[in-house]
C-alpha cells in the first residue's frame, strides 16, 4: 500500500515540478539555516566531558576586601587556592593558571614566538582524562620539588618536532630549559571548560571560551619561577606592586578545580570550603566568611553563560525562519491538494476511504520534506563551511557529524509532515459528490 | 471591496496562512533590521585618534630588566624608518589589546565608584601624533610625561573624552576635576570629542567613549608597546618596514603580530564577528523575502487557475481586464493588511525579548511603517504575475463548459 501512496505522490509531484520545487526550496532554505546554527550551539552547548563532568566542581571563595560583592569573584588569590589544594580533601584537585610565554626549541634557529602555559598540577591529566600520544604527566612528587618538566600539545609537538616522539627532549620556556615528559594526543575540549572564568563580565561576547587548549603545560610550582613576571591577573582590588607577579598579590588569579565522587563527598568538600572560610575570616584575612560556591562544572559553564549571545540569537533567527517557510509550504501544499479536489473525489467516488486520502496526501508531504531535506542538508553544508571561514575561536568546531546529519533528515520530513497535516485534512474532507459533478 | 472579502471568506485558511506569515516576516524583518542597524552603529564608531595614519606595535617576550634597552633600541629603530612622520610609546591603541582598565573612584576615599574605565598612557609626542585635540582645556606639556612605577602613573593630568565626563560630573566644567584608582590621583587638563576604548562594545566600560589619556614617560613599567605615524600612503610600507627594524634591533624579543598592524587594520579585525552577524542577518533577510514572495506567487496562482471560469464570466458580464487585475491586487492587499497588523504586534514583543536576552536596543517607531511599505510592496510585486494572468482570461471561457 504505502509503495503505491509513494508511486501516487510522484507522479503527482511530477505533474506541477515548479510547485513541488518552490516547496522543497522552502524546506531546504529553512532546514539549512536552522540546522547551521543548531549544529553550532550543539557543539558549543554540549558537556565536554561525558560520564565525567559531574563528578568535576569548581571551588569558589571571597577573599574580597570590598563589603556589598555577591558572588565571590571568579578565581582565587594564590594563598587561598594553594591552601585549599594542599588540603587534599578531594579525591583529585588541580590549580589551573594561564599566562604568556616565550617559547623556543634549543638548537633551533627559529626565532622564538609567544606561547601560552598552562600552569597545573599532577592531578590535572587523569582528573580531565587528558589523552597522550606519548609519555605521561608528572607526579605529585614533580610538582614538590618543582620539576622542570612539561607536557606539550600535539600541535606543539607537530611545529617543533615535527610530530616524532619528543619525549626527553626539551625546550625553552623564557630563559630555563625544561624537559619534555608528554606529549598530548589531539585534544580540542569545548569549551575550554576548565580555563572558563569570567563569563558574566563579558557582554554574551563569550567566543574566546572555545579557543585551543594550551600549547604547554607545567608544573605550577615550577611555573611561577619560571615565567615570574608574566602572570595576568582576573581582578585587583589595588594594583600589585610589581606588574605580574602575583604571588601574595592582593589579586585573584588562580583557580581550583577539585574532582568528589559521591554526593556525600560532595557535601563534605562543601563544608569544607565553609570551614575555610570561616578559619580565614578569624584570622582576619577575608571579611566574607559565608560566601563560597562549589558549582558543578555544568554548572560553571552555565553560569557563566558560555554559548556565545550571537550563537543563541542566531539560533532562534533561523526557527523563525524556519516557521515562516513552514507556513508558506502549507499554503503550497494547501494549494496543491486542493486543486485536484475532482481528482480526490474521483477516488472517494470509487471507494478509497477519508483515511487513504489522508494518508496519501501526507505520504505526497512527506517525500516534498525528504526532497528539502536532501537540499537542506546541503546547504547546512554550505552554512557550516561559511562559519568555518569566519574569525571565531569555535570555526574549527563546526562540522556536522552523523548525529545531525539524520536529525537534519529527519527534522525536515518531520517539519513537513506537520505541514502536510492541515492539507492532508482538508483533502480527505472534500466532498465526493459535489467534485464529481463538475467533471 | 464587500465581493472580495467575501471572496476571501470563501478560502480564510490559506489566506490566514499567508496572513500569518505576513506577520511573522514583519516581525523577523523590523527586528533584524534594528539588530543590523546596531551592528552597524558600533562597526561606524569614532575612535577620536588618525586611525588612517597609525600603526601599532607590539613586542613581549624580555624580562622587566631588559625593558630600558627595549625602549631605546624599539624607539630608535623605528624613528629610523624612512617616511616615518612619529614614534612614541603608548600602551595600547583603539581596537589593540585591552592593558588598563580599572574602576575608578570620584574622592580619595574611594567611596565613590564612578565606573570602570581604560587607561590610554602615552609617552613623550603621543597625545600629538594620536591626532587628539582638545575641543576645552589643553595637551599635557612636555614635563608632565612623568616616571611611570605601574600600569598608570601615580600622579598625572589626563584628558578626558566629553561622555565620560558628563558621566562623571554631569553638567558641570570637566577642567579641573579629580579622580583616583586606588592611589592614584588624576587631574583633567583637557576634554576630548572621542576617545574609543580598545575593545568598544564589550566588557565593563558602559560607553566606548569610556576612557582617558594619561601621559607618563617609558620605563620598566611601560614598554614594549609603540605607535608609529606616517602618511596614510606610506603606512603599510613603514609597518613592514618596522617588522624588519625590530628584528634586527632585537632578535630576541617576539614582535606580536596578532596585537600589532595599522590601526585600520586592527579596526577591521576587532569587528570581524560583527560584519559577520550583520551578513547573516542580510542574507536571513533576503530568504525571508524570497520565500514569502514565492508563497505569495504559488498561492494566488492557484486562486488564479481555481477562478478561472468565474473570471471569464465576469469579463464576459463586462469587467474590464483592468478590474480583474485590480481584483487580485486589491485581495492581496488586504491579506498583507491584516498580516501587518498582527505584524505590529509580534514585532513589538519580539523586540521585548530581544531587548531583555540579548541586550538589543528599542526599535525607532519609523521601522514600523517602513516594514509595512516593504511588505506590501513586496505582495504586490509577487502577485503581479499572477494578477496580470487573471486579466488575460478571455470572456470566452464563460460559455464554455456550461
Amino acid at each position: 500500500m504505502f509503495s503505491y501512496y509513494l508511486r501516487l505522490a510522484w507522479v503527482s509531484l511530477r505533474r506541477n515540478p515548479v510547485l513541488t520545487g518552490l516547496m522543497a526550496l522552502a524546506i531546504a532554505v529553512g532546514i539549512g539555516a536552522s540546522m547551521t546554527t543548531l549544529t553550532v550551539l550543539y557543539l558549543l552547548s554540549g558537556d565536554p566531558l561525558p560520564g565525567k563532568s559531574a563528578q568535576l566542581f569548581y571551588a569558589q571563595v571571597d577573599s574580597s576586601p570590598y563589603p556589598n560583592d555577591h558572588e565571590p569573584l571568579d578565581r582565587m588569590d594564590d594563598r587561598s587556592a594553594l591552601d585549599l589544594w594542599g588540603a587534599h580533601k578531594a579525591d583529585r584537585q588541580a590549580l589551573i593558571v594561564d599566562s604568556p610565554v616565550k617559547l623556543r626549541a634549543p638548537d633551533s634557529p627559529k626565532p622564538p614566538r609567544m606561547a601560552v602555559l598552562l600552569s597545573t598540577t599532577a592531578d590535572f591529566f587523569p582528573m580531565f582524562a587528558v589523552p597522550f600520544q606519548y609519555g605521561a604527566g608528572w607526579s605529585a612528587d614533580d610538582d614538590a620539588k618543582k620539576a622542570r618538566v612539561a607536557v606539550i600539545s600535539a600541535e606543539l609537538n607537530d611545529q617543533l618536532f615535527g610530530g616524532a616522539d619528543s619525549v626527553g627532549k626539551s625546550v625553552m620556556l623564557r630563559g630555563s630549559e625544561v624537559r619534555i615528559i608528554g606529549v598530548l594526543k589531539p585534544w580540542r575540549p569545548s569549551p575550554l571548560y576548565y580555563a572558563v572564568a569570567g563569563g558574566r563580565f563579558s557582554g554574551g561576547d563569550t567566543a574566546d571560551f572555545y579557543s585551543k587548549p594550551e600549547d604547554v603545560m607545567a608544573p605550577y610550582s615550577a611555573s611561577l619561577e619560571i615565567n615570574d613576571g608574566n602572570f595576568q591577573q582576573f581582578t585587583c582590588w589595588h594594583p600589585p606592586e610589581h606588574p605580574g607577579h602575583l604571588t601574595d598579590s592582593p589579586c585573584v588569579w588562580v583557580s581550583l578545580w577539585v574532582q568528589l565522587d559521591g554526593a556525600a563527598k560532595v557535601a563534605t568538600y562543601r563544608q569544607f570550603l565553609a570551614d575555610y572560610a570561616a578559619q580565614q575570616k578569624s584570622l582576619g584575612r577575608f571579611i566574607h566568611a559565608d560566601n563560597t560556591r562549589l558549582r558543578s562544572l555544568m554548572q560553571w559553564l552555565d553560569f557563566n553563560g558560555v554559548v556565545p549571545g550571537d550563537v543563541r540569537l542566531q539560533n532562534w533567527l533561523a526557527f523563525a525562519f524556519l516557521v515562516i517557510c513552514l507556513s508558506n509550504t502549507v499554503c503550497l501544499l494547501l494549494a496543491k491538494f486542493l486543486r485536484r479536489g475532482s481528482e480526490i473525489g474521483l477516488r472517494r467516488a470509487l471507494g478509497a476511504s477519508r483515511k487513504a486520502i489522508f494518508c496519501q496526501c501526507l505520504v505526497e508531504s512527506g517525500l516534498v520534506g525528504l526532497m528539502g531535506g536532501s537540499g537542506g542538508w546541503l546547504l547546512t553544508l554550505l552554512g557550516l563551511w561559511l562559519i568555518r571561514q569566519q574569525q571565531v575561536a569555535y570555526a574549527d568546531l563546526a562540522h556536522l557529524d552523523l548525529g545531525m546529519f539524520t536529525a537534519t533528515l529527519g527534522l525536515a520530513i518531520a517539519a513537513s509532515l506537520v505541514a502536510g497535516l492541515l492539507p492532508a485534512l482538508r483533502a480527505s474532507r472534500i466532498d465526493p459528490a459535489l467534485q464529481l459533478k463538475t467533471l | 471591496m464587500t465581493s472580495i472579502l467575501a471572496a476571501l471568506r470563501h478560502h480564510r485558511l490559506s489566506a490566514g496562512l499567508i496572513a500569518v506569515q505576513i506577520a511573522l516576516v514583519c516581525a523577523v524583518l523590523c527586528n533584524a533590521c534594528s539588530l543590523i542597524a546596531g551592528r552597524l552603529e558600533l562597526m561606524g564608531l569614532h575612535s577620536g585618534v588618525d586611525e588612517s595614519s597609525l600603526a601599532l606595535v607590539q613586542l613581549t617576550g624580555y624580562d622587566t630588566a631588559q625593558a630600558d634597552e627595549v625602549n631605546a633600541k624599539a624607539l630608535g629603530a623605528l624613528r629610523a624608518i624612512p617616511g616615518v612622520q612619529a614614534v612614541s610609546a603608548i600602551n595600547t591603541l583603539p581596537f589593540g589589546p585591552r592593558v588598563a582598565n580599572a574602576g575608578i573612584n570620584l574622592d580619595a576615599g574611594l567611596s565613590h565608584f564612578a565606573g570602570v574605565i581604560d587607561f590610554y598612557v602615552g609617552g613623550p609626542g603621543s597625545a600629538a601624533a594620536l591626532g587628539l585635540k582638545p575641543s576645552s582645556g589643553r595637551l599635557p606639556q612636555e614635563d608632565e610625561y612623568g616616571p611611570i612605577q605601574n600600569f598608570v602613573p601615580a600622579d598625572a593630568p589626563v584628558l578626558i573624552t566629553r561622555n565620560l565626563a558628563e558621566h562623571l560630573w554631569p553638567g558641570s566644567e570637566p577642567l579641573g576635576h579629580e579622580f583616583w584608582m586606588d592611589k592614584f590621583h588624576f587631574r583633567v587638563i583637557g576634554v576630548l570629542d572621542h576617545l574609543a576604548v580598545p575593545a568598544p562594545g564589550g566588557g565593563e566600560e558602559r560607553d566606548p567613549d569610556w576612557s582617558v589619556f594619561a601621559p607618563a614617560r617609558p620605563g620598566p613599567a611601560f614598554s614594549g608597546s609603540y605607535l608609529l605615524r606616517a602618511d596614510p600612503d606610506d603606512l603599510r610600507t613603514v609597518y613592514r618596514d618596522a617588522q624588519d627594524a625590530i628584528a634586527q634591533a632585537l632578535p630576541d624579543v617576539v614582535f606580536d603580530h596578532d596585537a600589532s598592524g595599522p590601526v585600520l587594520e586592527l579596526r577591521h579585525r576587532y569587528f570581524a564577528p560583527q560584519r559577520a552577524m550583520a551578513g547573516m542577518l542580510a542574507g536571513v533577510i533576503l530568504a525571508l523575502l524570497l520565500v514569502t514572495s514565492l508563497g505569495i506567487v504559488g498561492l494566488a496562482s492557484f486562486w488564479v487557475s481555481q477562478r478561472h471560469r468565474q473570471i471569464g464570466i465576469r469579463r464576459a458580464l463586462g469587467a474590464t481586464r483592468g478590474d480583474i487585475l485590480h481584483y487580485f491586487q486589491m485581495e492581496n492587499f488586504l491579506i498583507v493588511s491584516f498580516g501587518i497588523v498582527a505584524g505590529l504586534a509580534l514585532t513589538i514583543a519580539l523586540n521585548i525579548v530581544l531587548i531583555k536576552y540579548y541586550g538589543a536596543s528599542p526599535l525607532p517607531a519609523i521601522y514600523l511603517p517602513l516594514s509595512a511599505v516593504v511588505v506590501w510592496l513586496l505582495g504586490q510585486l509577487a502577485v503581479l504575475k499572477p494578477a496580470l494572468q487573471a486579466a488575460a482570461v478571455p470572456p470566452a471561457v464563460a460559455t464554455r463548459g456550461l
